[in-house]
C-alpha cells in the first residue's frame, strides 16, 4: 500500500511522516513516531486512554486517521510538561495520588487539560461529565476528580 | 480517619509521591504494549468463533504465503509433553487445559479460543494472514449456564474429565470438575433451634475484571534457546514457570522482564500470549509482539465465574445466628479451575455461627477460562449471605449493623473451614460504620439505604527483595513484586522505617527474574504484606551488617553498638554517625553493604473486613438505580501509604457497583459474547458515580512486623449486597439476580405491585 506524506506539529514541534491511509493516527503516534504515553485501551472510541488534542479539539486518537492530521497541531501527554516543570494537573495526579496503575493517567491528563482550556473553574459534575469518555478500572474517579478541581483551582491562582 | 493503632512511625502512615509517578504522568512508563526491538514482528491470533466445536483440521498454507508473513503457529507447534498439575500462584491447573487455552488441539470450548497466531511485518498485514487460515470445525451444542451445565445430559466439555468429590474421582464423566464441602458443628440441631429461618437463592452473571490494558506479550527466542519475554503480567515468575511447562522449556532459560502493567485484578496471572509469541519468534528468528484487541480481552481472557447460590440461615429468639447452609455453584468457564475454596472460605466468615455446612461446585461451561478477579468467589457468596442477614435483622426488627455486630465474628471464632480467626477487625469495622454520619443522613422519596460486609482472607507466599547502600546513604531497593497500584512507594516505606530513612531515600525497582529471587504474583492482596515484610527484613539485615561496620570504625565490639532514631550509636562513649554518614564511609570498613529478605509467611493470618453503607435512589419508571452516597470501611492493619490504601477501596467498591449494576456477559443461543466491546460491556464513568467516603480502621495484623492487613481484595466484596439491600429499603423489592439492570428492578416492582 503506497504511503501518504504528512506535515503536522506535534507538542509544538514540526513534524513530517508517511503513512498508510489506513493507519489511525494512534497507531502512527505510537508505532512510527515513539509517542508511547498515549496508549491503546480499545481501539475503538470507548475508553479514552488515547486522547489527544487536535487543533483545540479533544479526540480518540484511535478514530482519527493519520492522514486527516495533515496540517494540524497535535498536542500529546508529552507536551504537557516543559523544562521548567509538571503542568499543574500532573502535579495535582501526583499529590492526590489520582493513579493506581497509571495506563489511563495520560488520556485522563490530556483530557482534562482540554477541559481547563475552556472552562478554567468547572463543577465537580462537570468535571465528571467531560471525563466520561475516559475509563479508570482502577480508582473509582475519585481522587481523579479531586486532583482536576485541584488543578484549576491552582492554574486559575496562576501559580 | 480512624486510627486505632498507637505505633509513632516517621514515613509509616505518611502520602510521599509515589516513585514511579513522575514517568506515569509525563507518558514515560514503558507499559508491555509501548516495547519496541529492532527487527520486531507484529502478531495477532485467530480465535474459534464456536463456543464449542472439535477442530478437524487446520490449513495456514495460504496465509503463510501472504508476502510479509514470516510465522505461522498453531498447537502442532507445541511439544509433545506428559499432562500434569501446576501450581499458579492463584490457583491449580492442568497442563493440557493450559495448553489448550494457550492453542487449542482437538477441541474449542470457548469463543475465542486461540487456534493460531500469526507473525508478520506489520500488524495488518499478519491481520490479512489471519483471515486466510481455514479452520475445519464440526460445531457441537453449548451449554453456557451452571445449572445447565451440571445436568444429567448436557453437552460435556471434555470427554475425560470425570467429578472429583469432595477429594475422591467418582470416575463418572460430568461437567462438575469438583465438590467441596465444609461442615461444622451440628447443622440440623442449629435449624431446630432456630426461631427465624430464611433461604434464598442468587444468581450473578459472569462479569469481567476489565483493566484498560489489554494483554500483550514480546518475546525473542535466541538460536541458543534464551528466550526473554517482556510482557505485563501480576507475576514474572508465574509468568515464567507457565511458559516453560507449556514449552516444556527449561527455567533457567527463560527470563520473564517484568514491564509496567496497566490494571490486572487477578486476570493477568495466566498466560495467553506469551507461549505463542514465543513460538513465532522461534520459527522467525525475529522478536514478536502481540497485543489482545479489546474484544479478545472480553471474549478469550479470564472473566469471574457467574454463580448460583443457595443460602439458608437462621437465628434463635435472641438474635443469636444458630445455623447456616450454603450451596454454591460456580462457572469454572471452558476448563476447570474456579476459585471455589476461596468462596467456601469466606461466605460465612463475617459470622459466629456455630452450626454450618458448605458445599461448593467447580462447574465447566462454553466460557472463556475464568481467571481470579480481586477477592475470587468471595462477592458472589456475600451477595447472597448479606441479603439473607438483612432480611433476618428485619424480621427481628433490629438495625443491620447492630445485627451483624450482635453477630461478628471475633477473635476465636471458628470458621466453617476450621480456622480459628487471630486478632481480626471485624467488629471495629462495623463500629466504624455505625458511627460514620453518612449512616444518619434523612432518606428522601424512592431512596434506600443498604449495608453490608465482605471478607478476604489475604494470601501470604514468597518474596524478596535486596538492597543496596549507596555511599550518599540512599539505598537501591530490588523487588520482584509487579507494581499495579502504589507498591512500590508502600514496599520502600517499610523499608526507610526500619532505618530511619525517608521514603525518598529509596530507590525501589521491579527487576526480572534473573535479578531477584522467587517472588509470587501481586494478588490475593499480598504485596505491602509479604513484600513489605521482605524489605522489613532487606532493612534489618542492612542495619545488622552497618553495625558491623561502626563496630570495625570504632574499633569496638560489636555488640556495644546499637541503631537508634536513624543513628549507629556506641554504648560505651559519645560515638555517633547517622546512617549516611556511616554510609559514606562503608569503602573504608569493607566495600558494599547489600541486605536481602527472603520470606514466605503464612496465608490467611491477616484477613480483611470491608463494610459499605449505600444510599441509592431509584427511577420507579425506568428502573435506573442512582448511587447517592457510597461509604467504605476497611481494616487495614497499618495503613502505610494512606492514599493508596483509599484508592483500593473506592476502585473495588466501583467494580463492585458496576458488577452489582450494570456490568455481564450478555449471550446468544450459540454461546456468543454479544458485547465484547467497553460500548457494550458498560463499566462505571465517572458521571455515574459520586465520590467514595473512605474509612480506614486500624486493627494490627499480628502476624505482620508493622501489622499490615493487604487492603486490595476486600473492598468489591459488599457492594453488589450493599445495593440490594439499598434497593429494598427504596422499594420493599428484593433483587436476587446479578446485574441488577433496569428491566429487572421494574420487573420486582411491578411483581411487589401485583401482590
Amino acid at each position: 500500500m503506497s504511503k501518504v506524506h504528512v506535515q503536522t506539529k506535534i507538542n509544538g514541534e514540526e513534524v513530517e511522516f508517511l503513512c498508510e491511509p489506513r493507519q489511525s493516527l494512534l497507531e502512527v503516534l505510537r508505532e512510527t513516531l515513539g509517542f508511547t504515553g498515549t496508549k491503546e485501551g480499545c481501539n475503538d472510541g470507548n475508553c479514552g486512554a488515547c486522547s489527544a488534542i487536535v487543533d483545540g479539539s479533544l479526540i480518540n486518537s484511535c478514530l482519527m486517521l493519520a492522514v486527516e492530521a495533515q496540517g494540524k497541531a497535535i498536542t500529546t501527554v508529552e507536551g504537557l510538561a516543559g523544562p521548567e516543570g509538571l503542568h499543574p494537573l500532573q502535579r495535582k495526579f501526583l499529590e492526590h495520588a489520582s493513579l493506581q496503575c497509571g495506563i489511563c493517567t495520560p488520556g485522563f491528563l490530556v483530557a482534562s487539560k482540554a477541559l481547563l482550556d475552556q472552562n478554567p473553574n468547572p463543577t465537580e459534575h462537570q468535571v465528571r461529565h467531560w471525563l466520561a469518555g475516559n475509563l479508570c478500572r482502577c480508582t473509582g474517579y475519585d481522587k481523579i476528580v479531586r486532583a482536576v478541581l485541584d488543578a484549576a483551582q491552582t492554574l486559575r491562582a496562576g501559580v | 480517619m480512624t486510627t486505632t493503632n498507637g505505633a509513632n512511625y516517621k514515613v509509616i502512615g505518611t502520602r510521599p509521591i509515589r516513585h514511579d509517578g513522575i514517568d506515569k504522568v509525563v507518558g514515560r512508563a514503558v507499559y508491555g504494549g509501548d516495547v519496541r526491538l529492532p527487527g520486531m514482528l507484529y502478531g495477532q491470533v485467530l480465535r474459534s468463533p464456536h463456543a464449542h466445536a472439535r477442530i478437524r483440521r487446520i490449513d495456514t498454507s495460504k496465509a503463510a504465503a501472504v508476502p510479509g508473513v514470516r510465522a505461522v503457529v498453531t498447537a502442532n507447534d507445541l511439544p509433545a509433553v506428559e499432562d500434569k498439575r501446576m501450581d499458579l500462584g492463584e490457583g491449580v491447573v492442568r497442563l493440557k487445559y493450559l495448553r489448550d487455552n494457550v492453542l487449542a488441539s482437538d477441541k474449542a470450548v470457548y469463543k475465542g479460543q486461540p487456534v493460531a497466531g500469526v507473525a508478520a511485518v506489520d500488524l495488518h498485514i499478519a491481520e490479512e494472514a489471519l483471515a486466510l487460515i481455514v479452520v475445519e470445525y464440526e460445531v457441537l451444542p453449548p451449554v453456557v449456564e451452571v445449572r445447565q451445565a451440571m445436568k444429567e445430559g448436557a453437552p460435556l466439555l471434555h470427554e475425560t474429565l470425570t467429578t472429583k468429590e469432595l477429594g475422591e474421582d467418582t470416575k463418572n464423566k460430568s461437567n462438575v470438575a469438583s465438590h467441596l464441602r465444609h461442615v461444622l458443628g451440628d447443622l440440623a440441631a442449629g435449624f431446630a433451634r432456630a426461631a427465624v429461618v430464611v433461604e434464598r437463592e442468587f444468581n450473578t452473571a459472569t462479569v469481567h475484571q476489565g483493566y484498560i490494558e489489554p494483554h500483550n506479550a514480546t518475546a525473542m527466542w535466541s538460536l541458543d534457546g534464551q528466550l526473554t519475554i517482556w510482557t505485563s503480567t501480576q507475576g514474572a515468575f508465574a509468568a515464567r514457570d507457565q511458559v516453560a511447562s507449556v514449552l516444556d522449556h527449561p527455567v533457567s532459560k527463560i527470563k520473564v522482564v517484568p514491564q509496567e502493567i496497566g490494571g490486572g485484578f487477578g486476570g493477568k496471572i495466566t498466560v495467553y500470549l506469551e507461549p505463542v509469541a514465543a513460538l513465532l519468534s522461534r520459527k522467525s528468528g525475529h522478536p514478536v509482539k502481540l497485543i489482545m484487541t479489546r474484544p479478545d480481552v472480553f471474549q478469550s481472557t479470564g472473566p469471574t465465574p457467574g454463580s448460583y447460590v443457595r443460602v439458608k440461615m437462621g437465628v434463635d429468639q435472641s438474635g443469636k445466628l444458630v445455623a447456616a447452609e450454603a450451596y454454591m455453584a460456580f462457572e469454572a468457564g471452558g476448563f476447570p479451575g474456579a476459585e471455589i475454596g476461596a468462596g467456601a472460605m469466606c461466605v460465612f466468615s463475617c459470622y459466629d455461627v456455630p452450626n454450618a455446612q458448605v458445599d461448593v461446585y467447580d462447574v465447566v461451561v462454553n466460557k472463556p477460562k475464568s481467571a481470579p478477579y480481586r477477592a475470587p468467589c468471595a462477592p458472589q457468596a456475600a451477595f447472597a449471605v448479606e441479603a439473607v442477614v438483612d432480611e433476618l435483622a428485619e424480621k427481628l426488627g433490629q438495625d443491620p449493623i447492630d445485627f451483624r455486630l450482635k453477630n461478628a465474628a471475633k477473635e476465636g471464632t471458628r470458621r466453617v473451614d476450621g480456622v480459628v480467626f487471630p486478632r481480626i477487625g471485624c467488629v471495629e469495622t462495623l463500629q466504624a460504620l455505625k458511627d460514620h454520619p453518612n449512616y444518619k443522613i434523612p432518606l428522601g422519596p424512592n431512596q434506600g439505604r443498604g449495608v453490608a460486609i465482605g471478607y478476604w482472607f489475604n494470601i501470604g507466599f514468597k518474596s524478596s527483595v535486596s538492597a543496596s547502600v549507596n555511599e550518599d546513604g540512599t539505598v537501591n531497593l530490588v523487588e520482584g513484586s509487579t507494581d499495579i497500584g502504589g507498591s512500590r512507594a508502600s514496599i520502600a516505606m517499610q523499608f526507610a522505617e526500619v532505618l530511619g530513612l525517608a521514603a525518598e531515600d529509596i530507590n525501589p525497582a521491579v527487576v526480572d527474574t534473573n535479578s531477584i529471587g522467587y517472588t509470587d504474583v501481586t494478588g490475593g492482596s499480598r504485596v505491602t504484606y509479604a513484600t513489605g515484610w521482605a524489605a522489613y527484613e532487606a532493612a534489618q539485615d542492612v542495619k545488622a551488617q552497618m553495625i558491623l561496620r561502626a563496630a570495625k570504625l570504632w574499633e569496638v565490639p560489636a555488640d556495644q553498638v546499637e541503631f537508634s532514631e536513624g543513628s549507629f550509636i556506641h554504648k560505651g562513649s559519645d560515638k555517633k554517625l547517622s546512617f549516611k554518614e556511616l554510609a559514606a564511609k562503608l569503602d573504608d570498613t569493607g566495600g558494599p553493604v547489600v541486605g536481602k529478605g527472603n520470606v514466605k509467611p503464612n496465608s490467611g493470618v491477616g484477613g480483611s473486613f470491608a463494610a459499605n453503607i449505600v444510599d441509592v435512589e431509584l427511577d420507579p419508571e425506568t428502573g435506573k438505580v442512582q448511587v447517592l452516597r457510597f461509604t467504605v470501611a476497611q481494616d487495614a492493619g497499618k495503613a502505610i501509604h494512606p492514599s493508596y490504601v483509599e484508592g483500593q477501596m473506592q476502585g473495588g467498591s466501583v467494580q463492585g457497583i458496576g458488577w452489582a449494576l450494570n456490568e455481564e456477559y450478555y449471550y446468544t443461543t450459540q454461546g456468543e459474547m454479544a458485547n465484547g466491546s467497553y460500548l457494550d460491556y458498560r463499566i462505571p464513568t465517572s458521571l455515574d458515580l459520586p465520590m467514595i467516603d473512605t474509612v480506614i480502621v486500624e486493627v494490627p495484623n499480628p502476624g505482620h512486623p508493622f501489622g499490615v492487613r493487604g487492603v486490595g481484595e476486600a473492598p468489591i466484596v459488599p457492594p453488589m449486597a450493599a445495593i440490594a439491600n439499598a434497593i429494598y429499603g427504596a422499594t420493599g423489592a428484593r433483587l436476587n439476580e446479578l446485574p441488577m439492570r433496569p428491566d429487572r428492578v421494574v420487573a420486582a416492582l411491578q411483581a411487589q405491585a401485583a401482590h
